[in-house]
């Protein structure tokens, strides 16, 4: 199919869904090009899902402002868009003279990128904000959070879509022709031609940046690792608790989820490979030790599930990891906007993006305002708003009728992956053995597919091989 | 807020019996709650043969067992709410359920809580690699296969040789699937010997002790694991990886009781078998709230859960009359050898019976129940294996210090 709209955004994380969100302000008709299936597949799904204060980032970068921008906005977005989001504060721990010395820095920095609430505190304190926690005192930042990265960039992405903005799942680009001022954009079989491209790619940004022709950028995959625990572990950590950071590095932490579960990571290894979320076995015990030094609570019996994620930093030739790239490049293509580097703190500060990334574009267009856009989405549908209260998850307490609200998802996602990040199922501590069946039952029925179409997350993870006889249509 | 008398948590093979022994005893009023909408449990997917021996004296299948203790429920008039999951319980015996008509609250006399177990995953024993599709527990590829109607795959492995797993090697077998092999971490199998033959031998599928899967390879489905034997301390010994091919890793590794109500309630939970600590009434550290089968501690056959379950019934009429003795005076704690043992208190008023496993496989052994120096009770074993539950009748103990129960 051949498709023409105005802009062309490729990537559908939370950034290339913040910018299609904020562009759907206007009259300009505006697709998603998403090579996943789902928009949380990659980075925006796979992090701490920490809503960060600011204070980490070199003065005067973009990761700083945008930053503090996203954090001082959180609650209030969070509001607009019903996803789960909570000010819950951090604290950095510290036990040496140099510790000390680097949070006192690191709270100058922070209040130098216009951060608040950020407090040197003692061990009584400390103590008191988290009873388990192991360390002689603390930086706090009362302003950090934590939010559901997957409901947060779902929300953002489907209140695009009610805004008008089309959504291609499971469109990677091959390549980008220009034409006449025109971009010619080739994903799957489809053509899109577009007046303005926006690259928010994430980790396959640098590979559409070569595509447009902006060349040079060298960007090193950050792998981290991650343990999750059982949510019985969830009420012994009231806030995440860090070490004390370094230039490059946040260091291995523990964060509450606001569902109750604990995350442990992540370590941070380079690696040029942006698809192998493999968890290796020393990895894991290397988090489960190192964290063990910052909180008590972290045994083998309570982890359910590991994961990883991979930030995409954009280096310099010495290795250094330089800020966000958020650029127009007259000399190549004028009309797109490339966006390079976009790591953390990049969950928090996606907002902020995209309305930079908004102003950049409407500087130079004629673009006009819609007057009906509505910027609303509903809280997720859950248990308590259900009827029927027939659980088809019970370590999650996910009923009948938010599964199959969830199949018919307005973003038209139809995985088990797509059902889980929507619903929780699945991600409780029998980790699918009773639902597993049930779920990919429904899926089956209300999308009307062969069983052996369903699929996990992406095209070639087939969940089972079919019927296993045939019997009556059974 | 409904007042019932005894109510039965779960309407499998332990809750079923419950609740047909309570009405044999007289109890009037008997309900019985089912999260899912047809009763029998995981009977209803063992369609293999087996069960039965004990309780029926004949071996029959597991929707058979189901549909024997379902008619006699049902010819006592038995009231059972399917569909209904119980979200909470309070220290007063007040159930808080989630039904197809909404959240319900039921306050019982008594309560027998027979919720069986789940399995452990590929993330509770931590397998290293990528995350594809087509990593099964052994449980769920049966419920595919034997409730849907679903193949869950074409060419398997599969790691660990509890009783499920086994089974699944020759159901996928039969179903024309290849099973390539069953790994199994420790040196002995988990499963019973009937099941090494049955499934495994009888179709030439081997079974590798001391190895397990060291890493799953796939970006989308599983396309295979590495597989590594390991040394005593059960570490996999580098040099000694081998790839298999598959499409699907099923997992039996492991049974947990599944007491996330219980736990929640403030049930003293035992940290070895995840289940209740109960005295030898079956009463949890909540009087009134009793724990039978697979939710108390994994049994090795469904005869034996529902045995259990007839047990709890008896001493749950019992308290609801008020005529049950209560005190829970001494500990009964696992010793040399002993990796748990049921009931981990005792009111120390008459004899009771330990139930065990042990650690490792040993021979000509004598299982000892011991206060101090004296000896409550032994059974002298040809064979103990951990794979086997096992029992000790014990006399009553006296005074206040511990009881042990140790292999010799």
């Amino acid at each position: 199919m051949h498709y023409r709209f105005d802009i062309v955004i490729i990537g559908g994380g939370v950034v290339g869904s913040s910018i299609a969100r904020e562009l759907s302000r206007t009259t300009a008709s505006v697709a998603v090009l998403e090579r996943n299936p789902d928009v949380v597949d990659e980075t925006s799904g796979r992090n701490s899902a920490v809503v960060h204060g600011g204070f980490a980032y070199d003065r005067g970068s973009l990761k700083a402002k945008l930053c503090v921008e996203g954090n001082r906005m959180m609650g209030a977005l969070s509001e607009e868009l019903g996803f789960p989001f909570v000010r819950c504060g951090k604290v950095l721990v510290g036990n040496t003279d140099e510790d000390l010395r680097t949070l006192e820095n690191t709270i100058k920095q922070g209040y130098d990128n216009g951060a608040s609430g950020l407090s040197l505190i003692d061990s009584a304190k400390l103590h008191e904000l988290v009873p388990a926690v192991i360390g002689s005192f603390a930086m706090f930042s009362e302003n950090s959070g934590i939010l559901d990265p997957f409901l947060y960039t779902i929300h953002i992405a489907e209140n695009a879509h009610e805004n008008g903005v089309e959504y291609f799942l499971s469109h990677e680009v091959s390549s980008i022709a220009k034409k006449d001022g025109r971009h010619f954009i080739s994903a799957g079989d489809d053509t899109f031609e577009a007046d303005w491209v926006v690259n928010a790619a994430g980790l396959g940004a640098k590979a559409i940046s070569d595509m447009l022709g902006i060349e040079g950028y060298k960007v090193i995959g950050s792998k981290g690792n991650y343990l999750v625990l059982d949510k019985t572990l969830g009420p012994l950590l009231p806030m995440p608790v860090y070490p004390v950071p370094s230039n490059t590095y946040m260091g291995i932490h523990v964060t509450p989820t606001v569902d109750g579960n604990v995350t442990v990571g992540p370590d941070a290894i380079n690696t040029d490979d942006f698809s192998y979320y493999g968890v290796p076995a020393d990895k894991m015990e290397y988090l489960r030790e190192s964290a063990s030094s910052l909180w008590p609570h972290i045994n083998k019996k309570d982890v359910i599930r590991t994961f990883s994620g991979i930030l995409p930093k954009w280096v310099d030739d010495n290795g250094k990891i330089q800020d966000f790239r958020i650029e127009i490049r007259d000399d190549i293509d004028s009309m797109a906007v490339n966006l390079i580097g976009i790591e953390s703190p990049g969950l928090t500060a996606a907002v902020p993006i995209s309305r930079m990334v908004f102003s950049m574009i409407t500087e130079r267009g004629q673009f006009q305002m819609k007057t009906d856009w509505n910027g609303h989405h509903d809280k997720p549908f859950r248990f308590s708003d259900a009827d029927d209260k027939t659980l088809i998850c019970s370590c999650e307490n996910v009923t009948e009728e938010e599964i199959v609200r969830a199949i018919h998802n307005p973003l038209g996602v139809h995985t088990l992956s797509g059902i889980k990040y929507r619903t929780r199922a699945m991600m409780g501590r029998c980790q699918s053995g009773f639902c597993h069946m049930k779920i990919e039952h429904l899926i089956e029925r209300k999308c009307g597919i062969r069983a052996e179409d369903v699929r996990y997350m992406r095209p070639g993870s087939w969940v089972l091989a079919g019927k296993m006889r045939e019997c009556n249509g059974k | 807020m409904e007042n019932r008398g005894i109510v039965v948590i779960g309407a499998g093979p332990a809750g079923l019996a419950a609740a047909v022994k309570l009405r044999r005893l007289g109890a009037e009023d008997v309900l019985v709650i089912e999260r899912e909408n047809e009763t029998g449990g995981i009977l209803r997917q063992c369609i293999h043969d087996g069960f039965g021996l004990e309780r029926f004296g004949k071996s029959i299948s597991g929707p058979e067992y189901a549909a024997l203790l379902k008619s006699e429920a049902e010819e006592l008039g038995i009231e059972c709410l399917t569909g209904t999951s119980v979200l909470e319980i309070s220290k007063d015996r007040t159930i808080t359920a989630a039904s197809p008509s909404g959240v319900v609250e039921i306050h019982a006399e008594a309560i027998i809580a027979a919720a069986g177990c789940r399995e452990r995953s590929r993330g509770s024993i931590m397998i290293p690699g990528e995350r594809p599709a087509g990593v099964y527990t052994a449980g769920t590829a049966q419920a595919y296969m034997n409730l849907y109607n679903r193949m869950p795959g074409r060419n398997a492995v599969i790691l660990g040789s509890g009783d499920i797993g086994l089974i699944m090697a020759r159901r996928l077998t039969l179903e024309g699937a290849k099973v390539s092999a069953v790994f199994e971490l420790q040196d002995h199998p988990n499963g019973l010997e009937r099941n090494i033959v049955q499934c495994l031998d009888d179709y030439s599928i081997p079974l590798y002790l001391s190895h397990t899967v060291t890493e799953i390879h796939g970006k989308d489905r599983i396309e295979g694991v590495t597989v590594s034997a390991v040394d005593g301390n059960l570490r996999p010994i580098e040099g000694t990886e081998k790839y298999y091919s598959c499409d699907t890793l099923i997992l039996s590794v492991g049974l947990i009781p599944d007491n996330t109500i219980l736990e929640k309630a403030g049930v003293e939970i035992d940290p070895s078998t995840n289940g209740a600590v109960v005295d030898e009434h079956l009463m949890t550290s909540i009087p009134g709230i009793f724990s039978a089968g697979n939710m108390l501690h994994v049994h090795d056959l469904a005869d034996f859960a529902s045995a259990e379950a007839e047990a709890a019934a008896e001493n749950a009429f019992l308290y609801a009359s008020g005529k049950l003795d209560t005190g829970r005076n001494l500990s009964v704690v696992p010793g040399e050898g002993v990796s748990h043992t049921v009931p981990g208190r005792i009111t120390g008023h008459g004899p009771f019976t330990a139930s065990l496993r042990v650690r490792k496989k040993e021979r000509g052994k004598t299982v000892e129940v011991r206060q101090g120096g004296k000896i409550l009770g032994y059974r002298f074993f040809p064979l103990v294996i951990p794979s086997q539950m096992i029992s000790v009748d014990a006399e009553a103990a006296a005074g206040c210090e511990n009881v042990e129960v140790i292999v010799r």
